[in-house]
This record gives structure tokens, C-alpha cells and sequence, in this order.
């Protein structure tokens, strides 16, 4: 019980650092935190395979792909030039917006509580690490090729999509590599100072890559 | 199984679900940076699953499981796209802010 109130804590406190983290760097180190804490949530949950599998692609894929994507487009672009990240005038109303649809949520929740009942169809709950128990590799595939093949199947077409679009979407249309590598990079967040610095035509040749 | 298996109540991994969601509905909402909004994205999708596998666990069916499989599927898509749709506004426009963001005006 106690684990379950610190991975709570660890998880709000590190999605609060996500979305309030100066830098998208800052940001991915929190969300790294905060996948590793919802794996060993999913463990004391019996998913032990999930968590497994949060862990390859969640912190290993997903995050990965982030740290790739911030570092190509500040590429070029000194550390400390790279400005914060303003929080806009939009923050008071986002953060009341989203605190109504929390008490919604809770308010909904608590006029129907959900009535439990135990199903079948599984295995049984057993300590996590138990050969066949409920939410090990083998169950999870017995069901994973055999009730629910279809889902997976659309998987498959879900990805497949996704690997066109993406080629489609990055793919060279553009001007040729040669001139985008001569082209400046650009820092992804706005840094007004630096903005009229650039205005005034001042040589800026501590930018230099 | 009943509920009293649980470590602690469901209502409590309700609970949470819903306060990491709407912290990443906060994270949409108030930050313009694309790529932490892809992130605030990504908390939303880890509430859900956290719901699925809650539920799976009680109920003792392997149905949540393999949507929360599906979700974590759909949601490695969905990085990917989205990211290869900052870069490509980055490419074209100086700066990533959504605010600014008006390629799709043609």
C-alpha cells in the first residue's frame, strides 16, 4: 500500500515537472521518471509483461525519438541562447480549465462507483514472476493470437500507416540536404532579447555552429 | 478476485488516472512548445493504460491488457508522426510555435 502512494507521488510530481520544465530536455528527463514509476506501478497491477514492455518502448523508443527530435532542431544553436520557454497569458485559464474537468471527473466517479464483480476468462492472479499467472507472457499471448487477433492485426496497418506518413512527411521534398545544412538553425523557442539583437543586425557570430 | 486483492482500493487508481490526465490536458493547454505538448500528450495516454491494467486486474480478464498493448502501439505511432510534423514546420517556418504554426492555410 505504501508503494502505491509513493509511485502516485512520483507520478504526479514528475508529469507537474513534465509540463512546467523550462526545456524540452528538462522535460524528457521527467517523463523518463515518470514511465519508469508507472512500470513498477503496472508490476504491483500483475502486468508484468506491460511493464516490460513500457519500459522498451515508452522510456526506450518514445523518449529516444524526443531526445533525437530536440537535439536535431537545436542543433547549431548555443545552450544558453536557447531561451526558456514562456508559460503564454493562457496559463491561469489552461490550469482552471483543466482543474473543473478533474472535479468533473472525481464528481462523476463518485456518484457511480463502479460495482465489481469478478470475471473469468483468465488466468489466475499470482506473485508476479509466476510461470502462466495472470498478466505473464504466456497469458497475455494466448489472448494477445487468439481472442483479440484481430486488434492486432489493425496494429499492424496502424504502424504501417504511420512508417508512410512519416517518410511522406520528412522525406526530402524540400530544398536539396546541401542547402538546408548552410541554412542557420533556428532556436525552437522564442528569446525576445535575441529576437531584436537579430532586428538590429547585430553579428551574432557567437551562434556559430 | 475480488477488489480487496488490490494493493490499495480502485477508486484510488481511478484517482490517479484522472490527475495525470488532466495534468497532461494542463500541459496541452498551457504550454506552446510542440514538442512538450506531444509529451503532455504522452502523459494522457499513460493514464488511460494505468485505468486499463487497474481494471484488467480486477475484473481478472486480459482484455485491458491487450488494449493497454494496442494503446502503447498506437501511441509510439502517434510520437512518431507527430514528431516528423515538427520537424517538417520547423524546416519551413523559423520558429515551432503552434500559435504561429499556419502552414496547413495552403
Amino acid at each position: 500500500m505504501i508503494v502505491f502512494w509513493l509511485l502516485a507521488l512520483a507520478l504526479v510530481a514528475s508529469a507537474v515537472f513534465v509540463i512546467t520544465a523550462k526545456k524540452p530536455v528538462y522535460s524528457v528527463v521527467g517523463l523518463l521518471a515518470n514511465f519508469t514509476a508507472l512500470a513498477i506501478m503496472y508490476l504491483t497491477l500483475s502486468a508484468e509483461f506491460l511493464a516490460v514492455i513500457q519500459i522498451v518502448v515508452y522510456s526506450g523508443a518514445i523518449l529516444v525519438l524526443f531526445v533525437f527530435v530536440i537535439a536535431l532542431l537545436s542543433s547549431g544553436v548555443a545552450p544558453f541562447l536557447v531561451g526558456p520557454d514562456r508559460l503564454p497569458a493562457a496559463a491561469g485559464g489552461g490550469t482552471i480549465a483543466a482543474l473543473i474537468g478533474l472535479a468533473l471527473v472525481v464528481f462523476g466517479i463518485t456518484q457511480h462507483p463502479a460495482t465489481i464483480g469478478p470475471a473469468g476468462g483468465a488466468a489466475p492472479v499470482g506473485p508476479v514472476g509466476t510461470a502462466g499467472a495472470f498478466g505473464s507472457v504466456a497469458d497475455f499471448g494466448n489472448a494477445l493470437f487468439t481472442v483479440y487477433l484481430l486488434p492486432f492485426e489493425i496494429t499492424a496497418l496502424i504502424l504501417m500507416v504511420a512508417v508512410v506518413a512519416v517518410i511522406l512527411l520528412a522525406g526530402d521534398t524540400g530544398p536539396s540536404i546541401q542547402q538546408r545544412l548552410r541554412r542557420k538553425r533556428e532556436p525552437i523557442v522564442r528569446d525576445p532579447a535575441f529576437d531584436a539583437a537579430m532586428h538590429r543586425g547585430e553579428p551574432s557570430s557567437e551562434r556559430a555552429s | 478476485m475480488s477488489e480487496t486483492s488490490l494493493p490499495v482500493a480502485l477508486i484510488n487508481y481511478i484517482g490517479l488516472s484522472a490527475v495525470l490526465f488532466f495534468i497532461g490536458v494542463a500541459g496541452v493547454i498551457v504550454r506552446r512548445n510542440p514538442l512538450i505538448m506531444l509529451m503532455s500528450i504522452e502523459l494522457m495516454w499513460n493514464a488511460a493504460n494505468l485505468l486499463f491494467l487497474a481494471f484488467a486486474r480486477v475484473w481478472v480478464n486480459n482484455a485491458g491488457h491487450i488494449f493497454a498493448f494496442l494503446v502503447i502501439t498506437v501511441a509510439a505511432a502517434e510520437a512518431a508522426i507527430g514528431l516528423a510534423i515538427v520537424v517538417v514546420a520547423f524546416r519551413r517556418a523559423k520558429y515551432v510555435d503552434v500559435d504561429e504554426a499556419a502552414l496547413m492555410k495552403g
